[in-house]
């Protein structure tokens, strides 16, 4: 729909990569399009996201954070699902795509390590070779992950060029794909990249508002007056949204990572908001918002939680910003951190620190009334990963 | 001097030409471009480093890295190419960000205006690059388009119609840097790429030997990168190292 020219969404998008990946994003391109409306693949992938996945994800009605906030506030339990996070269903359809196209290998990059672990299930449950690129600060900081992924048979390779972290082990994933276009597929982890990787993956998550859809109808026999999702590079968010955006009357929020506030340094943004400050430009082969200095290049990000720490945003969210559809807000580390401990506390659900942020946003906006009445959160992941993280913050605080 | 006219003087002395490529602020750029050209060079590609180039390898890498780390930019690389006092031509190599950021149009007329002739883009595929051409052409520059060993059929078509200056073959699949293995895949690009615009072939290209192997394959030119960007690295006795090196290449594309 809002595809205007091959790969475009409104200007952003497009394809900005070396020559030697254009055949392959061409072959990814027709291979989707073959596979994606095929009975077999799709039965198949149904298959695994319910009975492997855990899907469908309960929409749970969380009564004690509604009284507080004076509306009824759902909670979309993406932290159900297997590996306690929405990046499964991502990665089960991409490596699912992949072996239909007849690819032995997985490459993938991973921040702190979810979508890489992701992508280690369903490497191993498709047993298919799996290769995570990770920054090698990252993976001092996410041990425990690099194990899991270890665990399922992934290898994980540390990056240790420019700041060790994930946009780094994006640069470093492409460069595997570039020299190993052949036999490889490159499982990105969200809606950013070339085209058609922002469609791929905005499509493989639309289950999450497909479902929303469904069960609110059921529950309350309307739609929502808002729906809040966190956004990095937005693949939670566009999947909950995007079954929404016909629906006019629905508010979306974006909800980025405001950090330590909406500031710069030389070198580092002390946020992650590129779609709120970021400024347009081209990385990892799209136009999008990007956070970067005066010259162009780009800045590294920051946020306490590690899924939002991220200098780009997809595309297609960069577009829906533009036009007003999708409004981006933000929530800083010390607002993200108070959710976390509020949703343990009165509803016994440690959120991700990522989630957090959407959360948090409940909190902030609920007294404006701009919320409505009935409002959906995408829970998109629960918070056991972030234990030890927390726990530094809150020694520091 | 405009590209074309390069290879038309080396095709008249049957020449193959020798495209150096250095990232522009690691080490004393003036000094490296004197003794490349001193040692050969036809044509030298100056870097433009970006935070995340993505088409380089390791060795090219830590050279952007030790370029932006002592504070080169788009302003001082302008200014740095301005001051070049070299009788060949001038091709910027960057990555499409620090083009789009500084706007198009700008960034054509200060290429223009500082004497470079030719643009590479390694991010930049055809389907992307209408409105640069567009600038480049106005400002007398060539915009010059990478064809990979998998580019074919109705790709490849629209590249060779694109292209201007030189067309840069990459000998192989991956990233920049230097390897041992050229000769094969040369030899099956450049029966593959029939065209009257001049064939360069790059990545992994580091000696005499191999430079003399792709000139008699067919090849106008070589384009050389890591290894020079080896010796600067080294920090010992580069320029004198870095003119045997072009001489040495140079002396086997005659």
């Amino acid at each position: 729909m809002n595809i205007t020219k091959k790969g475009k969404f409104g200007r952003f998008g497009g394809q900005f990569v070396p020559e030697v990946l254009m055949p392959a994003l061409e072959e990814l391109e027709e291979a989707y399009e073959r596979f994606k409306d095929n009975p077999d693949f799709k039965k198949e992938l149904d298959y695994y996201l319910r009975d492997f996945g855990g899907r469908p994800s309960p929409l749970y009605h969380a009564r004690r954070l509604s009284e507080k906030y004076g509306l009824k506030v759902y909670l979309k339990r993406e932290d159900l699902i297997h590996g306690g996070a929405h990046k499964l269903n991502n990665t089960l359809g991409q490596a699912l795509l992949a072996k239909y196209m007849g690819k032995r290998r997985l490459i993938a990059e991973t921040g702190a390590g979810q979508h890489g672990t992701a992508t280690a299930m369903a490497g191993a449950n498709l047993g298919m070779d799996t290769e995570v690129y990770m920054g090698a600060k990252d993976t001092r900081r996410q041990r425990m992950n690099v194990y899991r992924m270890e665990l399922m048979g992934t290898k994980v390779i540390p990056v240790t060029s420019g700041s060790q972290t994930l946009k780094d082990a994006i640069n470093e994933a492409l460069r595997d794909w570039v020299s190993n276009v052949e036999d490889s597929y490159y499982l990105i982890g969200s809606v950013v990249g070339p085209h058609p990787y922002p469609t791929i993956v905005r499509d493989f998550q639309c289950v999450i508002g497909n479902e929303v859809r469904q069960q609110i109808m059921e529950k309350e026999g309307r739609l929502p007056d808002s729906i809040i999702a966190c956004a990095g590079g937005g693949s939670n968010a566009i999947g909950t949204f995007h079954p929404f955006i016909p629906d006019t009357d629905v508010k979306l929020f974006a909800v980025e990572a405001g950090g330590s506030g909406l500031k710069c340094t030389d070198k580092a943004a002390l946020h992650s908001a590129s779609l709120s400050v970021g400024e347009e430009g081209v990385l990892h082969g799209a136009r999008t918002k990007i956070l970067q200095d005066p010259y162009g290049q780009i800045l590294e990000s920051h946020s306490v939680s590690a899924g939002l720490d991220y200098s780009g945003v997809g595309p297609e969210l960069a577009y829906l910003a533009e036009t007003g559809r999708i409004l981006p807000v933000n929530a800083e580390d010390s607002e993200a951190l108070a959710a976390f401990h509020e949703l343990s506390r009165m509803e016994g659900i440690i959120p991700a620190l990522e989630s957090s942020h959407a959360l948090a946003y409940l909190a902030k906006a609920a007294d404006s009334g701009e919320l409505g009445d009935i409002v959906v959160i995408n829970l998109s992941g629960r918070g056991d990963k972030d234990l030890e993280a927390v726990l530094e913050k809150v020694g520091q605080l | 001097m405009r590209i074309s006219d390069k290879f038309i003087e080396l095709k008249g002395r049957k020449e193959g030409a020798l495209i150096a490529y250095v990232c522009t602020g690691d080490g004393d750029t003036g000094e490296i471009v004197h003794a490349l050209v001193k040692g050969g060079a036809d044509i030298v590609e100056l870097g433009l480093p970006f935070s995340d180039p993505i088409a380089d390898g390791p060795t090219i890498q830590a050279s952007i890295q030790r370029a932006l780390d002592a504070g080169m930019n788009p302003d001082k690389y302008f200014d740095m190419v301005r001051k070049l006092d070299v009788d060949v031509p001038l091709v910027v190599m960057t990555y499409y960000n620090l083009i789009f950021k500084r706007g198009l149009e700008q960034f054509a007329k200060d290429c223009s205006d500082s004497g470079i002739t030719g643009i590479i883009v390694p991010d930049l595929p055809p389907e992307e690059s209408g409105e640069l051409a567009g600038y480049c052409e106005k400002n007398g520059i060539d915009l010059i388009f990478l064809v990979a060993p998998n580019t074919k059929g109705s790709r490849l078509e629209d590249i060779l119609k694109r292209g201007t200056g030189f067309l840069y073959l990459v000998s192989r699949l991956g990233v920049t840097g230097a390897r041992a293995d050229v000769a094969l895949s040369t030899k099956e690009v450049l029966d593959r790429v029939k065209t009257d615009t001049p064939r360069a072939v790059g990545f992994g290209i580091s000696s005499g030997e191999q430079a003399a192997s792709v000139f008699k394959s067919g090849a106008d030119g070589v384009i050389v990168g890591s290894a020079f960007i080896d010796i600067i690295a080294s920090g010992q006795d580069v320029t004198g190292r870095l003119q045997a090196l072009a001489s040495e290449i140079k002396s086997s594309l005659r």
